[in-house]
């Protein structure tokens, strides 16, 4: 990962008189020139709507937003019918809880969702859970911090309707065992939910293989612009579903007191997207593919190891992370006693080092980790380095030596 | 910029007026729903004067402090002085400068101090 550091302009910044260090990239990533320069290319030459002009540019629109859905198609091992474009991870999975949960999920039913949820895979399923009388139930964690599937096992029967868990955990960095999970939930009958938004942009993703029903992630993290997410739902089952968001594009033909949809990914797609998000998001992916995941995953663990290593010299700091390298992604949260996270942020941050602290959106999780202020996180790209984690080591120290700890 | 200096980091670890008040004239609890800091303020009034104080909080080394000495400010004061104290006054007790991101930690235990004058 030489030089990787100058294909991003951001990086050249200084923070209080310090070299910019960013490792909140389980928050958002940062974006390399390639996708910046996607974006003024597509409103610099052709900036029109789409899938709605005959004349040039508005063709030229359409085909660059299209292309852009095979390449996400072909990134995570599905069919383009089986993408559909959203503004985050949170609307994806929103738009599941609507257009599949309110059809489908009903009173006595069980919802099964896991520890590790971020809000965004917590809060619509409680949401669900409430209106229609259906009843949660949760995935515990194992004092290494990853699932405990036999506790899950029991927790499925044939009231389990829908199972809910995140690919990767954005506070304790642990990976699940997802295909795992997807097999246990198919027997009795369940569909499931994966949040893929922190292991997308990070390793290999085949969806085909997983077999997982409902798989959404964010463009931001991984590259590309705010403002995309991706929701992929197996083409059998677009049918039973009704549309999200009601509107122009969605439609397929309108009387003054009625209308009826398209099919298929087009009728979850109302109103003009993101279309230079879209287009930028095409310049990420292809990134991530010079590079290729693998080496993204390699450098994920060299640097997690070597963090992990420096931090357990530190008696005083407690970390929250799976034993094993196998477990674990570019996550890595720890806590001090006697200091707490936001003070830990802002000594990093005088240092230029950009983390986040507190509750990282998952606030029951916190809780169970028995750390209800909060954690203090690290979260690796591939621009970051070993240096980097030095540099982090130092700001430690000082951390240390203000708390007199 | 250094925030953490001697005084705040000495009010964090041994707060002044830590723990809540046998029989307060009136005690409220604030949130900073954004990274759980978290006061209850507790007063005793006699009249128009704040005759004792005391509070249990949790929370970063600036909200804790800030609401530490705000409590040695506030014991003994009229009531109608406290009502008119604003966000300026309290970061000149801390004597530092705050970042945007960190005014809620600073001004937490003000916050605490209003809902219970009002
Ligand atoms: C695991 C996980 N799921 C979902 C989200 C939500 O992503 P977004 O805010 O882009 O919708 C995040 C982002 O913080 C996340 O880390």
């Amino acid at each position: 990962m030489q030089n990787i550091k100058s294909d991003f302009p951001i990086l050249k910044r200084k923070i209080n008189g310090k070299a910019l260090i960013y490792l909140d990239n389980a928050s958002t990533t940062q974006k390399p020139k390639t996708v910046l320069k996607a974006l003024v290319d597509f409103y610099s030459t052709s900036n029109a709507n789409i899938h709605r002009g005959i004349h040039t540019i508005s063709e030229e629109a359409t085909d660059k937003y299209e292309e852009v859905r095979k390449k996400v198609a072909k990134f995570i091992g599905a069919t383009e019918e089986e993408i559909i474009f959203t503004k985050s991870a949170t609307e994806s999975i929103n738009c599941v809880a609507v257009a599949w949960g309110q059809k489908h999920i009903n009173a006595g039913d069980e919802i099964i969702v896991s520890a590790l949820e971020h809000h965004a895979n917590l809060v619509p399923w409680q949401e669900l859970a409430k209106n229609k009388k259906a009843i949660l139930k949760i995935i515990p964690l194992t004092a290494n911090y990853i699932l405990d599937t036999d506790a899950y096992q029991k927790l499925l029967s044939a009231k389990t309707k829908l199972v809910c868990v995140t690919a990767q955990s954005n506070v304790t960095g642990t990976i699940t065992p997802v295909k795992k999970i997807v097999e246990m939930a198919h027997i009795v009958g369940a569909k499931v939910m994966v949040d893929g938004a922190q292991s997308v942009g990070h390793t290999p993703t085949n969806l085909t293989s997983l077999g997982c029903d409902f798989f959404a992630f964010s463009a931001h993290k991984m590259m590309g612009p705010t403002g995309v997410g991706v929701l992929y739902i197996r083409s059998d089952l677009m049918n039973e579903m009704t549309p999200f968001m009601y509107g122009g594009e969605m439609i397929e033909s309108v009387q003054e007191k009625s209308a009826t949809y398209r099919t298929g990914h087009w009728k979850f797609e109302a109103g003009t997207p993101n279309i230079a998000g879209v287009v930028a998001y095409g310049a990420a992916i292809d990134y991530i593919n010079k590079i290729g995941l693998k080496n993204i995953a390699d450098h994920d663990k060299e640097l997690l190891a070597y963090a992990k290593k420096m931090l357990a010299r530190y008696p005083q700091v407690k970390v929250f992370s799976p034993s094993k390298p196998q477990d674990t992604g570019a996550v890595l949260s720890f806590a001090i006693d006697g200091v707490h996270p936001h003070d830990i942020a802002t000594i990093f941050n005088d240092h230029g080092i950009a983390i986040r602290s507190g509750l990282h959106c998952a606030e029951p999780l916190l809780q169970k980790l028995g750390a209800p202020n909060g954690t203090a996180r690290l979260s690796f790209y591939i621009y970051n380095t070993k240096k980097d984690i030095d540099t982090v080591e130092i700001a430690l120290k000082k951390v240390l030596k203000i708390f007199k700890l | 910029m250094d925030i953490y200096t001697e005084t705040i980091l000495d009010h964090y670890q041994h707060p002044h007026h830590a723990g809540a008040l046998g029989k307060p004239t009136i005690s409220t609890t604030e949130h900073n729903p954004l990274c759980g800091d978290v006061i209850r303020l507790d007063l005793k009034i006699n009249k128009d004067t704040v005759e004792e104080i005391g509070f249990v909080g949790n929370g970063c080394a600036i909200s804790q402090a800030s609401m530490s000495m705000l409590a040695d400010y506030v014991e003994g004061k009229k009531i109608s002085v406290l009502k008119k104290l604003k966000p300026k006054d309290i970061y000149n007790l801390l004597g530092i400068t705050i970042s945007p991101g960190r005014t809620k930690c600073a001004l937490l235990g003000l916050n605490a101090l209003q809902k219970n004058l009002h």
